[in-house]
């Protein structure tokens, strides 16, 4: 057991990457394996400092390869344990995220997303989106939750360590460089006073009991010699799938209910759309914002019914519309127009979506 | 005759009995390793809280070979999460069970950093001088002139470079006090298991052991038993078997 | 004013991250809202340095925005960087002792101060951003001087106990930034 730092309710004024330190410890989080890459670095600069405090564990790993699998190998000894990355270390990481994946094991990830493709930039971008919700050699069978300023931060990291262990899918928290460096104020709590528990964890390997005696010996594999054989286990995972979608899938809604433009964007872009949403209403124009908080799974119903009240539709990105493939693709067969903003590697302000929307219905919705 | 042929196999108490006839190629190398090892097991009796992880490549069909808490992986990953589970549990003995291809050149970074960590847990890299699953390609430990799928006129070291001695790598890296370092060889099962115990012992007083195991691939290699073990013989004397490093504790 | 947006670039080493963050420490004390994000790249010293900076008094939606209400500008190289954050309704202040040009975007309003020179031949070249800093909040007008000298205590405090006379340096360096302002405004 470790020691939980945040008893009562506190307000700080910290970087994302100090929050996302603080809401592990909040979850009981007792092992962080982890690799430098900017902007996360921070969030392993803070666990260790905390560690005297807290009586977790670290370490630090040869690279992001590594980090992805000791994290398993932590979590199968039984330890709520996670790690972060970003950018051209989220890729080399999908090895393990994928093995993750196909033996249903509760990894825990914070993505910091930095401009790709390649090292590109170290400051910003939603460029992983894609990555983290289907990376690897298989189906995407990932839970991937998107933030959008530090209070995000620390709830659906404390959250993200319950999804994973109570629906053992590999978790996400999908932020990026700005709000991993940027400081603005955010309350802290024990989940426990929000009525939050943590689900408990279960040692995949040396478990309790004696082998041969309370129980057999444990063999987990990742391979299959037969095609249906395979098939099999993949179609139980999609039924697992589909019903933990139900019960997880979120999002949110800003002044979306009478909007005849519907801005749909996720993390700190949807936040940018709040602000573009109250200048546009100022002058007149019925903006809302559509923001999915589960990125995987999308809540597909809210979202087409949103799509259906709308008479046009912007999509606005710090990417070249991965959010908006995903997005598309559950909206097949409904008829409203759309456009995009979508600049690559870089902030979207709310001028650019004003200046966007104005455009959109100087031409006529 | 009868009644001798009836007679239950003679396992270790940590192999997996029910597995039933062993899927790895006749002849394979892998068989006298793990049963080597799993006596190694029983004679220090560390079975229940021994962890064995197995890599991709023919390692792979360990996966329920041994009665022990097991975890397959990724070509090159079984060091990675086998001290992932023991820097979280540290009761646990770890054991990463992989080729030399994993071991030496897909795996190697993990290798070298576990190896100068000094990670708590037994790496074994079971070295038959090729990729025997995909079919028997050139491995970093391929001889100078085998003949392989990606050699097929002999490994010319001029353009390859020379085989990689994993053990002497190691030996050159590890805390020297700590860590046991040996190659051995499946010519000599009893001595296998020895150098098991040892390095099983050197993880149980918390150090960090390295066993390179000369094994043998008549499948690939082509060869028959006489043959198969002359190759062997060859292999030997190319690759020093010794231990390298022995802590005074074991 | 709900909403102000500074924009803080300079050289690596004038330390205009530092000041940066005892301005939003200081929004943060005195209970407003405040977004900070500093201009990180692949180089940890030297390139220009610039900080976005937010003091508000309701929720802030957007952490980057495109147009700095204030608009800070301590190299020419700074200059070059950051006229991409000004328009006609920024302040643009630039130092007129260490860039070589004016900037020549436009805006509200240009102000040149000499900062650097006034630290050098009358403090103390340490103290030229806290003259940033003293200008910063003349021109923002968002936060009181207490509260930038609290903030400054919990930045300084250690050192300021340890040379009391700091104290005193940076307090005059605030005041001397304040008035640099307050008497170009009066002109």
């Amino acid at each position: 057991m470790v020691n939980k730092l945040i008893k009562e309710d506190i307000k700080m004024f910290l970087t994302g990457n100090e929050v996302l330190a603080y809401a592990a410890n909040s979850a009981e989080a007792e092992f962080m394996y982890g690799y430098p890459i900017t902007p996360q670095n921070e969030i392993m600069h803070t666990w260790c400092k905390l560690l005297p405090k807290t009586e977790a564990g670290f370490l630090q790993t040869e690279d992001e390869i590594s980090a992805g699998f000791s994290t398993i190998g932590g979590i199968l000894a039984g330890k709520r344990a996670f790690t972060a990355t970003a950018g051209p270390g989220n890729v080399i990481m999908q090895d393990a995220q994928s093995m993750a994946e196909m033996m249903r094991i509760p990894f825990v990830c914070a993505v910091m997303q930095r401009g790709g493709p390649s090292t590109a930039t170290v400051i910003y971008a939603q460029q992983e989106t894609r990555l983290t919700c289907y990376g690897g050699n298989g189906e995407g069978f990932r839970i991937v939750y998107s933030t959008a300023g530090h209070q995000d931060l620390y709830d659906y990291m404390i959250k993200a360590f319950n999804t994973a262990w109570k629906y053992k899918f590999p978790t996400y928290v999908l932020a990026d460089g700005y709000q991993g460096k940027m400081r603005e104020p955010v309350m802290l709590y024990d989940p426990a006073s929000r009525g939050i528990t943590m689900v408990p964890t279960e040692k995949a390997l040396l478990a309790d009991g004696e082998i041969g005696v309370d129980r057999k010996s444990i063999h987990m594999r990742n391979t299959y010699n037969m095609e249906e054989e395979l098939m099999e286990v993949l179609d139980s995972y999609q039924v697992d799938y589909d019903k933990m979608a139900e019960e997880v899938a979120e999002w949110e809604e800003y002044k979306a209910d009478d909007a005849e433009i519907l801005v749909i964007a996720h993390g700190i872009v949807a936040r940018s759309a709040r602000t573009a949403i109250d200048e546009l209403r100022e002058k007149g124009i019925k903006a809302g914002l559509y923001r999915p908080i589960t990125i995987r799974p999308l809540a597909v119903k809210p979202l087409r019914e949103a799509v259906s009240r709308a008479k046009h539709i912007l999509f606005t990105e710090s990417a070249n519309g991965q959010l908006a493939q995903m997005v598309l693709e559950k909206i097949y067969g409904l008829t409203t127009p759309y456009s995009t903003l979508f600049k690559m590697g870089v902030g979207v302000t709310g001028d650019d979506i004003v200046q966007k929307v104005e455009n959109i219905v100087k031409e006529g919705v | 005759m009868a009644e001798l042929l009836n007679l239950p196999p003679n396992l270790p108490k940590s192999q997996n009995a029910e597995v039933g006839a062993s899927k790895f190629c006749p002849g394979c190398g892998h068989g006298i390793t793990l049963k080597s090892l799993g006596n190694a097991i029983d004679e220090l009796g560390i079975k229940q809280k021994t962890v064995f992880g197995c890599d991709i490549g023919c390692s792979l069909l360990s996966w329920n070979y041994m009665d022990l808490d097991t975890v397959q992986t990724h070509h090159g990953r079984t060091t990675p999460v086998i001290y992932g589970v023991t820097r979280a549990n540290p009761e646990a003995i770890g054991i990463a069970y992989m080729g030399d291809g994993g071991g030496l050149a897909i795996g190697a970074q993990h290798l070298v950093n576990a190896s100068i960590r000094g990670e708590r847990m037994l790496i074994i890299v079971v070295n038959n001088t090729n990729y025997g699953m995909t079919g028997g390609q050139m491995s970093p430990t391929t001889m100078p002139g085998q003949k392989t799928e990606t050699t097929p006129y002999g490994r010319d070291c001029s353009v390859t470079g020379e085989p990689a001695k994993g053990a002497e790598m190691v030996a050159a890296i590890v805390n020297k006090s700590k860590s046991f370092v040996a190659r051995s060889t499946v010519s000599n099962p009893m001595k296998l298991k020895q150098t098991f115990v040892k390095a099983l012992k050197n993880v149980e007083n918390g150090g960090f052991s390295f066993v390179e195991v000369l094994s043998i691939c008549p499948l690939n290699w082509r060869t028959n038993n006489v043959d198969t073990f002359a190759r062997l013989q060859q292999m030997e004397e190319y690759f020093e078997v010794k231990e390298f490093l022995t802590p005074e504790s074991v | 004013m709900a909403r102000t947006k500074i924009v803080l670039a300079g050289e690596g080493g004038q330390g205009v991250q530092s000041i940066a963050k005892i301005l939003v420490e200081a929004g943060y004390e005195a209970n407003k809202e405040v977004l900070y994000i500093p201009n990180f790249g692949v180089e940890q010293r030297g390139g220009v340095s610039i900080a976005f900076c937010q003091i508000a008094d309701e929720r802030i939606g957007e952490p980057r925005y495109s147009k700095g209400d204030i608009v800070i500008m301590l190299s020419d190289r700074a200059i070059d960087r950051c006229e991409t954050y000004v328009d006609k309704n920024s302040t643009v202040v630039y130092d007129t002792s260490v860039c070589t040009k004016k900037p020549t975007c436009e805006c509200k309003e240009i102000i040149g101060i000499d900062a650097n020179k006034i630290a050098n031949e009358q403090l103390s070249a340490r103290v030229f951003n806290i003259i940033i800093l003293g200008v910063l909040l003349e021109a923002t007008h968002v936060l009181e001087l207490s509260d930038i000298k609290n903030a400054m205590e919990l930045a300084l405090g250690k050192k300021f106990d340890a040379k009391p006379e700091l104290r005193e340096l940076n307090y005059k360096a605030l005041e001397m930034g304040m008035s640099l302002v307050a008497q170009k405004a009066g002109v």
